[in-house]
């Protein structure tokens, strides 16, 4: 049953929206709303959407409750919240959460920075065909037939041959009048993504650092997932060596030991290459690190597997350096000096939780 | 669609009727007077909606009521709150079922909705309310949705904001149609005719003795007199109004649908009014009344425990949280129990032996009736001024709090009957917000709009007051000012179309506040 409040509900979802785009940067750097990821939704808190009046600021108002406790006993949190004129310890304490669907954030997301569609890379495969119908034609199967234009077909011959009379008004259709339902059959295509994340442990990367990564790639799922039918995601961290990890563990891990940035970016290759295949699979990869490598020999190592290996078989590279207190930050230098002029591998700085959203244009803004 | 005429239809199923039958010989029986009352049983979701909807599943659209439903919704489906039932103030009295109850819940729950409608019916608050207002609301609704096709919908549901940011600025204690209180707004005729202008009245003497008894001086300061009095009289409007939005539906520039609007915003907040100023009282009679008929008529004994079950949660304290219920009920039975033993009158006020006040008991048998009579003739305010008592704040445990800013807490301050009650009546007075009255429409002599806040002691919420404002001069369009205080501080706040300013005022300046009694 269609109830009457579907319709002021989704009006005030439309205003919720508005109020998502409107703060999205503010959103994003804060990274509130991911510790409650669940399925196909999220949960944004927002602030009330609230109708301003006049009314009692909060702090001097008081009240009355019931139960022990002697004078200057403090109440508890909850206690005395609600009611007549009372209200939170905070500021911002009417928040409303609103579930929103990954689609709807990373459409915001999507036309707040402006990114591109996807190019399509021909990596398409046929999974199933499906008849719709889709006009009209003058031949068919009667059991298509379709009455009202037949009908109207009949009604303009007769009128125009002057056969129709009104005080009579019997139509009887020809062969001619015949009109029929057509059909197309139509292929449905779909085409698969794998995003193969990549980060550094190693003991310069601390929990800013990964918070800021857990974010970061998580509007990458959301906006990949929008242009790809089927997503798929891996984790791998690296320090001196490289394993590949689950979501958890890879937003978790403590962080330890040296950088051997090539072991990961070994690892990468081999999943790929066992697990998809590059005709059917758009393949993306990213790597996070504060860019401080172990040698100037493995960065070495490093460039020549992201060249030989990597990039014939991704749509992109994307390599984000994280700034950290401890890091030398060269890695990056590294990569520009060598693939500087590569349409692949896409570089970015991120300084602080604040620069998410441009880095994440940087990644995405080339609709690779 | 859910709606009220759907008990044409089908109506309630047999097994729940013969239960209405039987709850209502019992309700009629202890004297309670109601509407015709039909039931309606819906599910979850309609109960959420036409709770959103603040009963009325036929009013105007809006998108507060889908924020509503979206956080009835939540909570019901994680099991943090549930509605059993919902009862509309209206002749006859619509209430909703929530369909899947136990068999106890429905008794309890027609037998609490009875004496809501007994309440709605004889309650004097009450009296001014339409009491076809399903019929109202749905006109309402038609209305609206007129406007929104002719003058675009964004249009109207901005303006209805407009208007929902001021609908708590009408007067309480003088709605339109209500029989008590026809307050004075406007001077009378009399004070106008003795005060013509230019006609400076003087003491009656015979002609020689004019000079002595009317002298120059006296003349002048007459002549004065006269002139301040007829600039008040040039004052707009003469007496502060509370009504601030029928002030502003007759003299605010709006368009005729604005001005349509308005009325329906202003009317439907008249029309909940009173369900605020009765909540305690309310919610109070009717859980005393579904105890008393359950335990003492309905109930079968295998029912008793989920009653008692469900009564308590009904009933509970959460936290130190001051439940409407539970306070209401108990203050109900603590006024049943002193006037069934004749605990009032003189000689109960000036015993101060606590043995013979704890034994008194004359026997006096006249709790029911005055009952009766304080559910006709009280509200919330009035109900705890008059009837809580020492006694009463001891055995319920009762206690003020407030916010500590050097813990940065929440704390019980006092256990003293005097300041909880204070304290308690502060909290309810005009339903908890801020007396607000217009002063001025024509302020500094150029139609800027003035209000003053009456500030008791708790400042406004700036942030609020700047939105509000902002809104108010969307109406009025000229500056809109309020005198308040901040910290201590007479100010006045402004929008005057641009900017948004904060300036102190001296004291002079300040609205009079209205003296107090402390000594309650």
């Amino acid at each position: 049953m269609s109830l009457k409040i579907h319709q002021d509900h989704a009006r005030f979802r439309q205003i919720v929206k508005g109020r998502v785009r409107q703060e999205l940067r503010k959103f994003i750097s804060k990274g509130e709303m991911l510790g409650r990821e669940g399925g196909k939704t999220v949960s944004i808190p927002v602030p009330q959407v609230d109708i301003p009046r006049f009314r009692f600021g909060d702090r001097q108002m008081g009240g009355v409750g019931q139960g022990e406790g002697e004078p200057g006993d403090p109440l508890s949190q909850s206690d005395g919240q609600d009611g007549a004129g009372e209200a939170g310890d905070q500021e911002g304490a009417h928040v409303l959460e609103i579930d929103v669907t990954i689609e709807e954030l990373a459409e915001i997301l999507g036309e707040e920075l402006s990114l591109p569609h996807l190019e399509d890379k021909g990596k398409e495969r046929i999974v199933s065909t499906r008849d719709r119908f889709v006009g009209i034609k003058n031949v068919g199967p009667e059991s298509l037939r379709h009455f009202k234009r037949t009908y109207r077909q009949a009604l303009r011959r007769q009128i125009a041959a002057g056969t129709y009379n009104p005080e009579r008004p019997i139509i009887i259709p020809v062969r001619e009048d015949k009109r029929y339902r057509s059909w197309r059959t139509e292929e449905l295509r779909e085409s698969n993504a794998v995003i193969v994340y990549m980060m550094d442990v190693s003991g310069s990367m601390g929990e800013e650092q990964k918070e800021i990564v857990r974010i970061e790639s998580f509007w990458i799922d959301a906006w990949l997932t929008t242009q790809y039918k089927g997503l798929d995601t891996r984790f791998i961290i690296h320090d001196a060596v490289a394993r590949e990890v689950d979501r958890d563990t890879f937003f978790h891990t403590r962080e330890s030991g040296g950088t051997m940035i090539s072991s990961a970016y070994k690892l990468c290759h081999e999943i790929l290459e066992r697990d998809y295949p590059v005709s059917d699979w758009n393949i993306y990869t990213f790597h996070f690190s504060d860019g401080d490598n172990w040698s100037a020999d493995d960065t070495k190592q490093s460039l020549e597997v992201l060249e030989e290996k990597l990039l014939p078989v991704s749509n992109m590279f994307g390599y984000g350096q994280v700034h950290s207190p401890y890091g030398s930050g060269q890695f990056i230098r590294d990569v520009r000096g060598r693939f500087g002029d590569t349409d692949k591998v896409i570089t970015s700085e991120i300084a602080d939780r604040d620069g998410i959203m441009d880095s994440i244009k940087d990644f995405l803004g080339k609709g690779k | 669609m859910p709606g009220h005429w759907r008990r044409w239809a089908g109506g309630l199923p047999r097994y729940l009727r013969e239960i209405q039958a039987e709850i209502e010989v019992y309700a009629k029986g202890f004297g309670l007077d109601y509407f015709t009352t039909y039931f309606e049983i819906v599910n979850y979701d309609e109960m959420n909606e036409i709770a959103s909807y603040g009963g009325f599943p036929t009013r105007y659209p809006h998108w507060r009521y889908g924020m509503e439903y979206e956080r009835l919704k939540k909570s019901s489906t994680y099991g943090l709150s549930k509605i059993y039932e919902l009862v509309i103030n209206n002749d006859p009295c619509t209430a909703y079922l929530l369909e899947g109850n136990s068999l106890v819940d429905q008794k309890l729950v027609m037998a609490h909705v009875f004496a809501h409608c007994d309440f709605f019916k004889n309650n004097a608050f009450f009296g001014h309310t339409n009491r076809r207002m399903i019929d109202e609301m749905a006109n309402h609704g038609s209305r609206i949705r007129g406007y929104m096709d002719k003058y675009g919908t964004e249009r109207v549901e901005n303006f209805i904001d407009v208007c929902l940011s001021l609908d708590n600025l009408i007067d309480l204690h003088n709605p339109p149609g209500a029989f008590f209180l026809a307050r004075k707004e406007n001077r009378s005729e009399e004070d106008d005719k003795m005060l013509g202008p230019g006609d400076v009245p003087r003491l009656r003497a015979k002609a020689y003795m004019d000079k002595y008894i009317n002298p120059p001086a006296f003349l002048e300061q007459q002549r004065k007199a006269i002139e301040a009095e007829s600039t008040k009289a040039q004052k707009f409007p003469v007496e502060p109004t509370r009504d601030v939005l029928g002030f502003l539906m007759e003299h605010a520039p709006l368009k005729s649908w604005e001005r349509g609007v308005m009325e329906i915003i202003r009317e439907e907040s008249y029309y909940f009014a009173p369900q605020g100023q009765t909540k305690i009282m309310n919610e109070g009679w009717a859980t005393f009344w579904h105890s008393k008929i359950m335990t003492e008529k309905a109930l079968d004994a295998s029912e008793i425990v989920d009653y008692a079950d469900h009564n308590s949660m009904v009933t509970a304290t959460s936290g130190k949280r001051l439940n409407p219920y539970k306070l209401g009920v108990e203050l109900y039975r603590h006024i049943l129990e002193r006037w069934n033993k004749g605990q009032f009158g003189k000689e109960w006020d000036e015993c101060d032996d606590m043995k013979t006040r704890e034994k008194w008991d004359k026997a006096a048998g006249l709790g029911m009736k005055k009952l009766f009579e304080v559910r006709k003739i009280h509200n919330d305010i009035t109900f705890i001024d008059e009837f809580f008592t020492y006694d009463f704040v001891r055995e319920q445990k009762l206690f003020a709090f407030g916010y500590n800013p050097h813990h940065r807490r929440y704390e019980i301050e006092s256990r003293q009957f005097n300041e909880v009650k204070q304290k308690l009546l502060a909290q309810i007075t005009n339903v908890g917000q801020p007396i607000i009255r217009l002063s001025d429409a024509n302020h500094e002599n150029r139609g800027d709009l003035l209000l003053e806040h009456q500030h008791d002691g708790v400042d406004l919420d700036p942030a609020y007051a700047r939105e509000t404002l902002k809104n108010l001069y969307s109406v009025w369009k000229r500056p809109c000012g309020i005198l308040t205080k901040g910290e201590n501080k007479p100010l006045i706040a402004k929008f005057d179309g641009h900017t948004y300013k904060e300036e102190p005022i001296s004291e002079d300046q300040a609205p009079k506040q209205e003296k107090r009694d402390k000594k309650r």
